[in-house]
């Protein structure tokens, strides 16, 4: 049977049609969720989209954490889903307590915008264990409130725990902590990821099909693979 | 309408970019005295009807602010009071 994995989209969101492609691509079904509706139509995982959701009024996912369809996912993926917040979604997942931290303002200001190394720091995830351990990918990204911050007690926790899923290399395009691109919780079926693996997914558009992984690991997670 | 105001400031061990670009513009326009500005956000809440302090708190402490990154203070002004005269 094929996975199905619905994407969301708020207000403002932009890359809900990639990352809806991604999952085809991947050979999963995408399923498209609405912000408005709390039915996540039996999907058995979800990915929060990059964009501007709510036009980052007030804080980035501030008011999406309160969408109808949020309160459902936090549930859903305290019991389990599989939820992959990319960008925005990242920041979502961080007001909605399911990630630790905050994304704030990059440091320098300026939106960053380009293809970026990341090292693959655990693959143990619903969202990485198509990867090798250590492996260097190469996927956009494009924020300008980036900057992972949380407390020195939490981001030791987080690396203690194997919980840091990737890591900046060749330079940090916003200024988060200790080069953290992507964090995962505790069960490791919750994964937010700063850069954009929707947009790396073929090679007419993308610079690499690393960010392919992301969308296949899901898969593998779903027919029991180990996370 | 009596209202309450929520100041909203980032904790002081966040790194404020914002203010220290404006204290970087500073000197451009010959102030060399100011040490550092960090930058929050005011929000002023009118209620329907008498303002309650306590569902303001819940509002702030949910939604206005994130308690991660961000304090808030919270006080009510009078209906005729310009709220920039408060302190």
């Amino acid at each position: 049977m094929t996975a199905r994995i619905g994407v969301v989209t708020f207000p403002g969101s932009l890359d809900d049609g990639d990352a809806a492609r991604a999952v085809r691509i991947a050979g999963a079904e995408p399923v498209r969720l609405w912000h408005g509706d709390p039915d996540l139509h039996g999907v058995d995982g979800v990915v929060l989209p990059g964009g501007f959701s709510y036009g980052d009024y007030l804080r980035c996912g501030a008011i999406a954490r309160f969408a109808p369809v949020m309160g459902t996912i936090v549930d859903a993926a305290r019991g389990g889903l599989p939820v992959l917040g990319i960008c925005n979604g990242f920041q979502i997942l961080c007001e909605a307590h399911l990630l630790p931290g905050a994304l704030t303002r990059n440091q320098h200001l300026h939106f960053r915008n380009r293809d970026q190394r990341l090292q693959v720091a655990t693959t143990d995830t619903a969202w990485t264990n198509a990867f090798q351990p250590d492996q260097e990918i190469l996927i956009p990204v494009k924020n300008g409130e980036g900057c992972y911050v949380a407390d020195p007690a939490t981001l030791d926790q987080l690396e203690a725990e194997g919980r840091v899923v990737a890591r900046y290399v060749g330079g940090n395009p916003n200024g988060s902590q200790r080069d953290i691109a992507a964090i995962t919780n505790q069960a490791g079926n919750v994964v937010g990821i700063m850069p954009h693996p929707e947009h790396a997914v073929e090679a007419l558009t993308g610079p690499s099909l690393d960010g392919l992984g992301f969308f296949t690991s899901v898969l593998k997670h779903l027919v029991g693979a180990p996370a | 309408m009596p209202r309450v105001v929520v100041d909203v400031m980032l904790k002081p061990e966040i790194l404020d970019p914002q203010g220290q670009a404006v204290a970087n513009a500073l000197p451009r326009l010959g102030v060399t005295d100011v040490a550092s500005v960090r930058i929050g956000r005011r929000i002023e809440i009118e209620f329907a009807g008498e303002p309650d302090l306590e569902r303001a708190r819940e509002i702030a402490d949910k939604l206005l602010a994130n308690p991660v990154i961000e304090d808030f203070t919270i006080h009510a002004v009078e209906a005729d009071e310009p709220v920039d005269a408060r302190p």
